[in-house]
């Protein structure tokens, strides 16, 4: 017995050493060093179906954040205080996220990876009247009416409309759409491909559309359906937890239709996971490291990020969404020198006027708060690479 | 839809069917001998597949799956000496709150460790190996996952009902106090029935997973749901009840997705629960009395 009340208060001790440790950690930065502070928010998953690709954004933000630790507002220094909390992948849990911010009282908000937690938590940042700067959320819904929610990367009806070009100039005639139930960012893509490919300018036929739940891992009920449809180009916008199931559950059941997904797919992950079976998958993207067009801006941010990235024990490869994570975060800096004040209103304002070179193109809002932005890159998973294939420019 | 289209789903469904009997087992058995629901048996689950992961990267397959089913078996009874045992004399409310903290636990835990980036599931030889008879294609585990079910089923029901440990878990699950008293060791047959159930769902998440090729910290809670479900549609507490509807669900998710209706196949799962609640509380083969938990 005595051992037991040793050891159960020993776990006390030690978790509650943990939890003081969390609370000098966060105390300190704040004002307690005499400076003045701007907060900035990093509002990404961190756990759930999306907390791969949202660590990957937030570490852009993070890297930025680095080389950017101090902003000048009205001549005087301001450090700028990264509050980094996890939405989580869940709409509600968005929502609850969305309203710590406010009560921390930050500047901007940064993100977030998933459209449909963006979506959620956007009349809260609206309402409180903080600008959000959305990373890789491609959903229009996103921005639609919404003041204060700005993006530094293109949209899915762009998106799905490469991919269908992408689709039939390659030869493909019949596609199968496959997306996740209640996704707004795969559903969404999925019927702006759809759209696009059997608009009369492509004259595609769509041949299947099947739908399967978040945290789904058997696919194979689909894929058999799609396999019957005849189909030689399947469409799967999704995470990248579905992504390597579905490419590999394909390549069993003898299917050998061109697979072909989002942004989302652009992550190391699905090589590791699917392996062979990934030859050949193509998707599109917001940026590649090796573009030779790249601005000023992306040829400090490629090897510095690469730094960044071996000083945590992650692949060198570097992924489009940490690029857009620190684009956010420049514009996030740029609207602030430009409105020199730490107010949300005069920020969002700013936001709508600053134009620079940013690290995955050119960046300038338009009036729904969307970057403008007209070139996609097509790349395809080659000899366990992903292989820059085109870039394609649409209007 | 044509024969050879029918026939591939069928397999699916059987193969799918088959891994939720095994882990609805786990749950039944649990339950049967303890009264608990041991809501952290999908994790359990989960973690047997991270231990996969790491063992095969080490040792040759067959001894990465002696390691994963042995480092399985010490979480489940680690986890009942630690999380349960304490609270053997409490209500049976708090031993079930204490199964839910373990299970977000080991979900956090695994996050925490191995990040919620997805992982690749090893290969074991020859269990991918696909064959195909004219238009149908399957690997080799699909059809295995439904026998080794029934094995592993019948194994049990022989050490149930026939061996000396057998008599002693039937007894304590009577009535333990009772047993305990007529010389039954009650903590060693707990242990007991603790480790054969991380024994299915170490077996399970190897099969399971070879399907799936991935896993990641929330890989068990779905697959944990559904087969609670299966135990109790079949009787919870009945083995053979757990297996019946461990396919029932497999086979009928599975028709769902096929007819196109995807939007209800894990609906489908849930309302199955509740008309069995409504109106045969006790599930097809689950005992006459009914504890309230």
């Amino acid at each position: 017995m005595k051992f037991k009340k040793l050891l159960s208060l020993g776990l006390v001790l030690t978790l509650s050493i943990c939890a003081l440790s969390a609370c000098s950690q966060s105390a300190s930065s704040g004002s307690a060093s005499g400076k003045k502070v701007i907060k900035i928010g990093i509002f990404e998953p961190a756990t759930g179906e999306n907390g791969g690709g949202g660590k990957q954004e937030a570490d852009g933000v993070l890297y930025a954040n680095e080389q950017m630790p101090t902003i000048e507002i009205n001549g005087e220094t301001y450090d700028i205080e990264i509050v980094n909390l996890d939405n989580k992948s869940d709409k509600t849990e968005a929502v609850n996220v969305a309203n710590k911010f406010i009560s921390e009282k930050v500047s901007c908000v940064i993100g977030s990876y998933g459209s449909g937690v963006s979506i959620a938590a956007g009349p809260i940042f609206e309402e409180a009247k903080i600008p959000a700067i959305g990373g890789s959320c491609t959903n229009p819904q996103v921005t639609e009416g919404n003041e204060y929610y700005f993006r530094v990367c293109f949209l899915d009806p762009f998106q799905g409309t490469v991919m269908a070009n992408f689709a039939k100039q390659n030869g493909y005639k019949k596609a199968a759409v496959l997306t996740q139930l209640g996704d707004d960012y795969s559903e969404g893509l999925g019927s702006y491909f759809k759209t696009a490919f059997k608009s009369a300018s492509l004259g595609g036929e769509i041949v299947a559309e099947e739908k399967f739940q978040t945290n789904a891992t058997d696919f194979k009920a689909q894929l058999t359906n799609i396999k019957n449809s005849n189909a030689d180009f399947i469409f799967a916008p999704s995470s990248i937890t579905t992504a390597p199931l579905i490419i590999k559950q394909a390549r069993e059941l003898g299917i050998n239709a061109k697979i072909g997904a989002g942004d989302t797919w652009e992550n190391g992950t699905i090589i590791d996971n699917a392996g062979k079976s990934a030859e050949g998958v193509v998707f599109s993207t917001f940026y590649d490291e090796n573009d030779v067009n790249a601005t000023a801006e992306a040829k400090s941010f490629v090897p510095g990020f690469k730094e960044y990235l071996k000083k945590t024990n992650q692949p060198d490869i570097i992924p489009a969404v940490s690029a857009l994570g620190y684009d956010a975060y420049l514009a996030a800096y740029k609207a602030i020198e430009k409105a020199q004040s730490t107010n949300g209103e005069k920020i969002k304002d700013a936001l709508k006027t600053i134009s620079f070179d940013g690290v995955t193109g050119h960046i300038s809002f338009d009036e729904t708060g969307d970057a403008v932005k007209n070139t996609a890159y097509i790349k395809e998973i080659n000899n366990g690479q992903f292989k820059f294939l085109t870039t394609t420019t649409i209007g | 839809m044509n024969l050879s289209i029918i026939l591939q789903h069928s397999l699916t469904g059987i193969s799918l069917g088959g891994s939720y009997a095994l882990i609805a087992i786990g749950y039944t058995l649990v339950y049967g001998i303890l009264r608990l629901i041991n809501f952290a048996h999908g994790d359990i689950f989960m973690m047997a597949g991270y231990f996969m992961i790491f063992s095969y990267s080490i040792f040759p397959w067959y001894i990465a799956i002696l390691v994963t089913i042995v480092a399985t078996i010490i979480l489940g009874v680690v986890i009942e000496k630690s999380a349960y045992k304490p609270l053997r004399q409490s209500p049976k409310m708090s031993v079930m709150i204490s199964a839910i903290g373990v299970s977000y636990l080991l979900q956090n835990l695994a996050t925490y460790l191995f990040s919620a980036l997805p992982r690749e599931y090893p290969e074991i030889p020859g269990l991918k190996k696909i064959f195909h008879i004219g238009n149908i294609y399957a690997s080799l585990v699909t059809f295995l996952t439904p026998v080794v079910t029934i094995v592993l089923v019948i194994f049990l029901l022989f050490l149930i009902n026939k061996t000396k440990i057998g008599m002693s878990m039937r007894a304590v699950s009577k009535d333990y106090e009772a047993a305990s008293l007529m010389g039954i060791k009650l903590n060693k047959t707990i242990s007991f029935t603790f480790a054969i159930g991380s024994f299915l769902a170490a077996i399970g998440s190897i099969l399971y997973f070879t399907d799936r090729m991935t896993v990641f910290p929330f890989s068990g809670s779905m697959p944990g749901l559904k087969c609670f479900v299966a135990a109790v549609f079949g009787g919870i507490g009945s083995i053979p009840g757990a297996v019946l509807g461990g396919f029932f669900l497999g086979i009928g998710e599975t028709i769902l997705i096929a007819c196109g209706q995807s939007t209800f196949s894990d609906a489908f799962t849930f309302i199955v629960l509740i008309i069995m609640l409504l109106f045969k509380p006790t599930g097809l083969f689950g005992e006459k009395s009914i504890d309230k938990v």
